[in-house]
């Protein structure tokens, strides 16, 4: 890659026109990726299903249906149950999309926290290059080679042991997943960066007297945008995987509240008295996430058909 | 070498983590109204817990270093011997889903690449996306849902696997161990089939490519020699990296497929401790499986370096 010669426009001659040609060959790239474009029509289905959440007529998600509850799970279909009731007498139907809200909000801010913490380590890394580059790497691998999950685990039991488990609130769970899955970004915007730096526009920012912070994050970070793109999708698909599996081992996002991977945390004890509240929330989580790979995959294949 | 300084940065960090954690070690001694703070503070003083904190931490390093990573408050044992008592069925566990994993990844990644765009190839990259975005609990319980509860019924018998646990004593069958290994394996291994299939895939469509596999074939090799021969070989080296990089996740897998399967392993000991507040032994696990990490990643480039001569390390 670094052999290659940068395509620099002809003195004169307009750019515009030839990043307008670009986009319309991305977009017919993505488009030719059905799956791809199956995936973004899901996506934005249970985002919609999300957002507009209050205006679909569902039960309180908290609220314990009294009247047609016997203490046991109500199979799907019942007394305008359309997925049934859970183990707590609560729609399911209903915990599944206030679900969604939580489950995609989480993983959509811990993904902007990731990415600003990988992007800013790793354009300073790819950019001064040295020994900032080799320290900032070295910690980096401090947190690639501890595996990730337990260390959440730690953290999120720490947290839970200082006051109690309530304060595992969504904002905690937010800073602690986002805090700690920056550095394969980190990895990726370093590698991006150590090959612009050398190409010649940057040599000429340079020469033209910009600042570093100037360079880095006006000329450098546009050029390098396409992989952070993917990245930050297939991350969202990884993110909302590790909090529905702290939700579900109970150091997640805490009850009442619904949350996708807490709402199977008893579903092990209730399989076979109510196997359909093991299914659906699991369901909802395979369907977005796979959803969101196919979605990176597009993007990738669209956005640089080089990088695999 | 970087090795050692790598460990010794984890070590620092982990530790400046769990000194975080609430009450420290005497957290037990809190809640017990028979003891006063003047005994606190005294039991403090005895354990060096009042000194600052490099130098607890260069102490602790210490005791590492003579293999002693504390006390497990939770277990009643040192957690050494907690960790060296659960790891035979962990690694039980872990190295059967390892070899399925690479059996069937890489057969599956080889046979879809060598006939690329067929049905089989569109079964097998369907398969990875599938088993990439699995959540590995929801997994477990649809294992468990399917071939537990409901088991095969049919030519007149009712199979069924058994959920959880394990079987250590000498009066267990062969075959009963095997049985209950078969669906926590297949649990912890979807993921790596799917990534490394996904792999050897891209990995073998790019051997197909080259230079030298054209020429075996213009010399009048077997199609079938060629591909084994002289593709498999060649496409398998980067795996090496792959299947190290996929480690930490093993471990993490490892701790969800143990809880559900109640499979008496170092991650269901970790899972326990976790609401035990057992932090000396969360703390061991970490520092355990890191260092196993960073090993076999080191294992690894020597491997990489062994089958592939290109590659020189200084």
């Amino acid at each position: 890659m670094a052999a290659t010669i940068p395509v620099m426009p002809a003195p004169g001659v307009r750019d515009d026109d030839d990043v307008a040609i670009s986009r319309n060959v991305t977009i017919k790239r993505f488009r030719k990726h059905k799956l791809a474009l199956i995936g973004a029509v899901v996506i934005v289905l249970i985002v919609l299903a999300a957002v507009f959440a209050p205006l679909l007529h569902l039960q309180d998600p908290n609220a314990i249906d009294n009247v047609h509850w016997n203490g046991t799970p109500l199979a799907p279909g019942q007394f305008g149950h359309i997925l049934g009731i859970d183990e707590n007498g609560r729609d399911l139907l209903s915990r599944l999309v206030y679900g969604a809200q939580i489950s995609l909000t989480v993983a959509v801010f811990a993904v902007v926290m990731e990415l600003a913490i990988g992007i800013f380590i790793g354009a300073i890394s790819g950019y001064y290059g040295g020994w900032v580059d080799f320290w900032l790497m070295r910690l980096t691998d401090v947190f690639l080679s501890i595996p990730l999950l337990p260390l959440l685990l730690m953290l999120t039991a720490i947290v839970a042991a200082s006051s109690n488990k309530a304060a595992l609130n969504f904002s905690v769970i937010v800073a602690i997943i986002g805090g700690l899955s920056w550095p394969a970004t980190a990895r990726l915007v370093r590698a991006s960066f150590l090959q612009l730096r050398e190409r010649e526009f940057t040599e000429a920012a340079r020469a033209i007297g910009n600042r570093d912070g100037r360079i880095i994050f006006r000329h450098l970070l546009p050029n390098a945008v396409a992989p952070i793109i993917v990245q930050g999708t297939l991350e969202v698909a990884n993110v909302i995987i590790l909090e529905s599996t702290l939700s579900f081992l109970g150091f997640g996002i805490q009850p009442p509240t619904a949350s996708w991977g807490n709402m199977l945390a008893n579903a092990q004890a209730n399989l076979t008295l109510a196997p359909w509240a093991a299914i659906f929330p699991g369901l909802a989580i395979f369907v977005t996430v796979l959803s969101i790979n196919y979605l990176g995959d597009g993007l990738r294949d669209a956005l640089d058909p080089n990088m695999k | 070498m970087q090795n050692i300084p790598l460990l010794l940065l984890i070590s620092i960090l982990l530790y400046y983590i769990l000194s975080q954690a609430p009450g420290g070690p005497l957290a037990p001694y809190l809640q017990n109204p028979h003891i006063t703070p003047a005994d606190i503070e005294r039991l403090k003083h005895n354990f060096g817990l009042d000194q600052p904190l490099p130098i607890r931490y260069a102490r602790w390093l210490g005791h590492i270093l003579t293999g002693d990573l504390g006390y497990s408050n939770s277990n009643s044992e040192t957690v050494v011997q907690a960790i060296l008592e659960r790891m035979p069925a962990t690694f039980e566990l872990m190295g059967a889903s390892f070899v399925l994993s690479l059996i069937v990844g890489v057969a599956a990644g080889i046979f879809s690449a060598i006939r690329p765009y067929t049905p089989f190839d569109y079964i097998v990259t369907s398969f990875a996306f599938f088993g990439q975005s699995m959540p590995v609990f929801w997994f477990a319980l649809m294992m468990q849902l399917a071939f537990a509860v409901y088991g095969f019924t049919g030519f007149g018998v009712h199979v069924a696997l058994p959920s959880a646990s394990i079987c250590y004593t000498d009066e267990c069958p062969l075959w009963d161990r095997l049985e209950h290994l078969v669906l926590p394996t297949i649990t912890l291994s979807l993921l790596y089939i799917a990534q490394w299939s996904r792999f050897m895939r891209s990995s073998m469509l790019e051997v197909v490519k080259t230079d030298y596999m054209r020429t075996a074939r213009a010399k009048g090799l077997a199609s079938t020699l060629v591909v084994m021969k002289h593709g498999f070989r060649n496409a398998l080296i980067p795996l090496v990296t792959i299947i190290a990089l996929s480690l930490p996740g093993i471990f993490a897998g490892a701790i969800v497929t143990e809880t559900i399967f109640a499979w008496p392993g170092m991650g269901r000991l970790f899972f326990n401790a976790l609401g035990q507040q057992d932090f000396s032994l969360l703390m061991g696990y970490l520092m355990f499986v890191s260092f196993l990490v960073v090993f076999f990643n080191l294992l690894a480039d020597v491997v990489y370096a062994w089958l592939d001569p290109r590659v020189k390390y200084s």
